[in-house]
């Protein structure tokens, strides 16, 4: 799945001890890097990426030749601007983008699939750490992300409170509400349905859950866009024919549509990652972690927390995004909070959004200047 | 910068920490945090201002003064600040109540709707008055609960608020009020503001 020689990776030997009890040692973890660390080494972002991201931000991905699913927001001029700051992403552990994942070999150098331990936000974002040990950085001038992206920059400066000057989780939450614990395990279904997935052990048995994986895929779509931008651009709009066909092809243009996101996506996503990522997800309560009282995961941290959500996202609704500022406000840490107006749902993170990105823009660079 | 932020300015100590209610653009946070080292947030309820404040590098929250207050513990802020915006609430008591409890101390501005020229409007021109202060209509005004310095004054007292300071600001100057003078004021001040404690 991936062509090696375009990732780089670090091999982390700290032995890092996993929420589930195991502990993994000398194990790769993909990074890209954009722009140039300054000689303070103070201009450095992390970005996370969701559940599907990988490394490669912005540009053109060199395994998937399309374009980083972050393009919009990050590059040369635009919101988080690499002509200034030094942007690094990292695959999470348990993806598929050359990070240590089920697709990777146990030290009998057998496939992990399933055996591969279940991993955590909390063990992702301890495993990224090491970055920035790695590039000698004391402090980020920010940590950024979207959705999944957004609970690993809330674990990060939970776990790390002096590491960043500011802090930006996006369209997320601090705790997996049951809506969105159904649509995974509705994904997880998906693929652990189909007979190729072999119990998790399909590269051995040479078969793909490309199937399973698909309909994942077009499930989960749906829950990123919203009922009126679906309305507005796909309608009852037919696909390539003046009328319907009475039959089960794929008649409208939304059916075709989810049929192609479902068929690209497996070409370039790891079934079992994909198991691996929801479930970390789904086991995501930052509450839960400070006995049930938020505030506490934020105590020790004078970092400026800038959180920004979006109107038509009914994945992250606004709320969720509230209760993040509710619970700063209450131990009166440095917080501002806007809510995006737009159509595109939760995509609209990823999308061009220009409310979105100038509010980033400003806040990041703003921000900088007054270092 | 207006003349009543100005006056608010010189209400408030340096290095102070602070909160403006419905702080619109930011002027005033700006001022503050430029000239006197506040500790500046920032509650608006317009999507439009939230981001030129953003633009400005203030931190505020987009949100609704009167749900939204309650998210700050009590006496977080040494002032908060509320310009001429009470009487567009609902319920502008219990906002005034969240102030005094957020804040230790409030300062609130009020447009007197006993300034002379507003009650000679309705007086002699026999429509809803129309004024600097007072620029809408009837009909697409956001005031929903117009009142007078005096009406003010009295309402803070039977609270048992306590009145540090209050001022009369006709154009550009600010005069004490008391209770001696408050019948003047009442007439020649278009603006109230208040520096309260409860």
């Amino acid at each position: 799945m991936n062509t090696e020689k375009n990732i780089k990776t670090l091999i982390v030997k700290k032995p890092l001890k996993l929420d589930c009890g195991k502990t993994i040692k000398d194990f790769p973890i993909a990074y890209e890097t954009y722009g140039s660390l300054n000689s303070k080494k103070d201009n450095a972002i992390l970005v996370f990426h969701a559940l599907t991201g990988d490394q490669f931000v912005t540009g053109i991905n060199p395994v998937t030749n399309k374009e980083g699913w972050w393009s919009y927001a990050v590059g040369p001029d635009k919101a988080i601007d690499t002509n200034k700051y030094f942007v690094i992403c990292s695959n999470v552990i348990g993806g598929c983008m050359g990070s240590y994942g089920p697709s990777h070999k146990d030290p009998d150098q057998k496939i992990f699939g399933t055996n591969f331990p279940v991993i955590t936000i909390n063990d992702m974002v301890n495993a990224q750490y090491n970055l920035l040990d790695h590039f000698g950085i004391d402090k980020l001038f920010s940590i950024t992300g979207g959705s999944m992206g957004g609970m690993q920059v809330l674990q990060f400066i939970s776990n790390f409170p002096n590491k960043s000057k500011t802090v930006i989780p996006i369209a997320t939450t601090s705790s997996h509400s049951a809506q969105n614990i159904a649509f995974n395990e509705l994904g997880r279904q998906a693929i652990t349905a189909d007979s190729n997935w072999k119990d998790g052990n399909y590269t051995s048995n040479n078969t793909n859950p490309g199937k399973g994986l698909a309909v994942a895929r077009m499930a989960a779509h749906i829950t990123y866009l919203s009922k009126k931008g679906l309305q507005e651009k796909f309608g009852r709009k037919l696909q390539e024919r003046e009328d319907l066909k009475f039959g089960f092809d794929a008649d409208f243009q939304i059916e075709s549509y989810l049929r192609y996101q479902g068929s690209v996506f497996v070409d370039r996503f790891d079934a079992n990652s994909y198991l691996y990522i929801t479930r970390a997800m789904d086991y995501f309560d930052l509450a839960k972690q400070f006995k049930g009282n938020l505030s506490d995961a934020f105590i020790n941290t004078k970092a400026k927390f800038f959180i920004i959500s979006f109107t038509s996202d009914w994945l992250y609704p606004t709320q969720e995004n509230k209760d993040i500022v509710i619970a700063l406000n209450s131990i009166g840490a440095d917080v501002g909070f806007v809510e995006i107006e737009s159509d595109k749902g939760h995509d609209s993170f990823l999308l061009d959004v220009p409310d979105f990105l100038s509010a980033l823009k400003n806040f990041l660079d703003k921000s900088y200047e007054e270092n | 910068m207006k003349n009543e932020f100005q006056v608010i300015a010189d209400l408030i100590e340096k290095d102070k920490k602070v909160l403006d209610v419905g702080c619109a653009d930011g002027t005033l946070m700006k001022f503050l945090k430029d000239n006197k080292n506040i500790n500046i947030r920032g509650l608006e309820i317009s999507k439009e201002k939230v981001q030129e404040c953003i633009a400005k590098g203030l931190t505020v929250i987009e949100g609704n003064a009167e749900k939204d207050l309650n998210q700050f513990p009590d006496k977080s802020f040494d002032y908060v600040v509320l310009s001429q915006t009470l009487q567009a609430f609902l319920n502008p008591e219990l906002v005034l109540d969240e102030l005094l409890r957020v804040g230790e101390k409030a300062i609130v501005t009020i447009p007197n709707f006993g300034y002379w020229k507003v009650r000679f409007h309705l007086l002699l021109k026999g429509t809803m008055p129309v004024t600097k202060t007072l620029p809408d209509e009837w009909y697409n005004t956001p005031n929903l609960h117009m009142c007078t310095i005096k009406d003010f004054f009295h309402f803070v007292k039977s609270k048992d608020i306590k009145i540090f300071k209050s001022l009369a600001l006709n154009n550009l100057n600010s005069s004490i009020i008391n209770e001696s003078n408050l019948g003047v004021k009442n007439l020649f001040a278009d603006l109230g503001i208040f520096l309260i404690e409860k």
